[in-house]
């Protein structure tokens, strides 16, 4: 544990030793709130809420999330400072599970520092809190579900490039499978069956949910299960790697 | 402190450790010596758990490295070969960090008396990716010593430093000899005559040969020769002369220098001097050689081959 503290410690600084921290903030709030005004027309919607607000992040956490996650293993790699980090005294699941969890608690960071928006509803009407708070929640671990599949790309390569793209791949195809106009699209040749089959793996449909005011355990599990799942991938990989490096 | 037993490493159909066991004591320091690709990095990478052995036993301070990981790890301090470390860092922050993942009891005092053994003073404050290589390679000495291991591991300690720092970085490995088992590698010769207690030499992943750098001189066949040097050339009588002596393998000449080789444990400088002023040539210079490590390592490493 106290390694993992260590780690996680280590990691969580240096975001801000770099510019890389403020450049992804800035970039990060310029974005969540500029396309709630400007493509959500917030104002001309005339609604107390944030369901303009979150609903461009399952968009944005496509371009954002794989740019921070991209480094999480890949630079380790190129740096070389991967033989420092597996030579010292923790272990390989600690170490995976502790650049995660700072990686992530950014993002919450991140996110937390939106705060101005929900004093804009509050102070322009009366949005209901709940429904604001689960919105969070879900985004928040959609950033997470998102990470853990850019930490497994970024354990494949040390190129943080490839990384990225194949991050933007993998999550574009989860965030369009339960989008509106695309699975009006599959319904129209698919069964209903298949169709729901396809939209239920998709980050959209669960986050929807959460953004709704639903807490449904099963969009909850579901983006668990993608970050377990991302991370047992990451272990493995890095363990693989470790044989042949 | 150090016990490997049967290790081995193949990386497809490259056998790139093949079988190697040794021990090593506290006290000790061990060279691990071959040549470029030989295996050295490879095997140090398996003794730290960086990379998984296919075949093969280590054991740390009696801890088996392959079970108990964590603890068998926390007894080292590695040097990596790159002197790898976290760039975006000050070498600070970085020791910091490696002391309070360790666990050192008080992470500032240690940091603070590894800075002073390792002379990084006035740059502690510094990025380790803005620093000179010498300075990098001395963060990676300040970042395995920092918690103060039974045993280092170093790989190719002093590669790129000028010849200051390599004197200083030998000097820094002696000092700490007495209270550590060091496990080194390097294919610099001098360096292993210097700072080593006792030599492996791996050639293709295997072992040649493990002793003193003195007994493996004692395999070079200038071991127990002599180079003399005379005013005039001798003639073909007189070198006749000198190879009749008990105990010459060979005798070699070039103008007037020559090199008088001996059989294997003969002590020539005696009866060569005696029988120079026999025939009337006093030396100008005579020389005792003790064997040429470049010379054994060749023959050792390239013996491999064939």
């Amino acid at each position: 544990m106290r390694e993992l503290k260590e780690l996680f410690k280590k990691e969580w600084l240096g975001y801000f030793y770099s510019p890389v921290a403020y450049v992804f903030i800035v970039i990060f709030l310029f974005s969540t709130v500029g396309t709630t005004f400007f493509l959500g027309h917030f104002f001309a919607s005339n609604q107390a809420s944030l369901e303009l607000f979150f609903m461009f992040h399952p968009w944005l956490y496509l371009f954002l999330i794989p740019a921070l996650g991209m480094g999480l293993w890949a630079e380790e790699r190129a740096q070389g400072s991967i033989e420092l980090l597996l030579t010292l005294p923790i272990s390989l699941a600690e170490a995976v599970l502790a650049k995660f969890l700072a990686a992530w608690a950014f993002v919450g960071l991140a996110l937390f520092l939106t705060f101005p928006m929900v004093f804009t509803v509050l102070y322009l009407g009366q949005p209901d809190k709940g429904v604001m708070l689960t919105g969070y929640l879900g985004s928040f671990l959609m950033g997470g579900a998102y990470l853990a599949i850019a930490s497994f790309t970024s354990a494949l390569t040390r190129n943080q490039v490839i990384s990225f793209i194949v991050t933007v791949m993998v999550c574009f195809t989860l965030v369009l499978s339960g989008w509106g106009v695309f699975v009006e699209l599959l319904s129209a040749w698919l069964p209903t069956v298949m169709v729901e089959l396809i939209s239920n793996f998709s980050f959209t449909t669960h986050f929807m949910n959460l953004g709704k005011g639903i807490v449904d355990l099963r969009d909850l599990i579901f983006f668990f299960s993608v970050m377990v799942a991302g991370l047992l991938l990451t272990a493995l990989v890095l363990e693989k790697k470790r044989g042949n490096e | 402190m150090i016990k490997v037993e049967g290790l081995s490493k193949r990386f497809g159909p490259l056998v790139a450790v093949d079988q190697i066991s040794f021990n090593l004591e506290k006290g000790e320091v061990l060279g691990f010596l071959g040549p470029n690709g030989a295996g050295k990095s490879t095997s140090m990478r398996m003794l730290t758990g960086f990379l998984k052995p296919d075949e093969g036993q280590v054991w740390i301070g009696g801890i088996n490295l392959g079970e108990e990981p964590k603890r068998a790890k926390a007894q080292i301090g590695y040097l990596p070969e790159s002197a790898a470390a976290y760039r975006a860092m000050t070498v600070v922050e970085f020791l910091k960090f490696i002391a309070a993942l360790r666990g050192v009891p008080n992470p500032q005092r240690a940091v603070d008396e590894v800075i002073e053994k390792t002379q990084l003073g006035g740059v502690e404050r510094q990025t380790i990716g803005h620093l000179s290589k010498g300075y990098r390679q001395r963060v990676g000495f300040a970042q395995a010593l920092v918690h103060d291991p039974p045993v280092l591991i170093l790989d190719e300690p002093t590669d790129g430093l000028d010849p200051n720092q390599k004197a200083e970085v030998r000097k820094l490995i002696k000092s700490m000899a007495q209270h550590k088992a060091i496990l080194l590698s390097t294919h610099i010769l001098e360096e292993m005559e210097a700072v080593c207690s006792r030599v492996l030499l791996i050639a293709k992943g295997k072992l040649v040969a493990n002793g003193t750098p003195a007994e493996l001189l004692s395999r070079s066949e200038y071991h127990g020769a002599i180079a003399f040097n005379l005013e005039t050339a001798l003639t073909a009588a007189q070198e006749a002369q000198i190879a009749a002596i008990a105990g010459v393998k060979a005798l070699e000449g070039e103008g007037t220098n020559y090199r008088l080789f001996a059989e294997s444990g003969a002590s020539l400088l005696g009866p060569l001097h005696k029988k120079l002023l026999e025939i009337g040539m006093e030396p100008v210079e005579l020389q005792q050689l003790k064997g040429k490590m470049d010379e054994v390592f060749r023959n050792l490493t390239l013996g491999e081959e064939a």
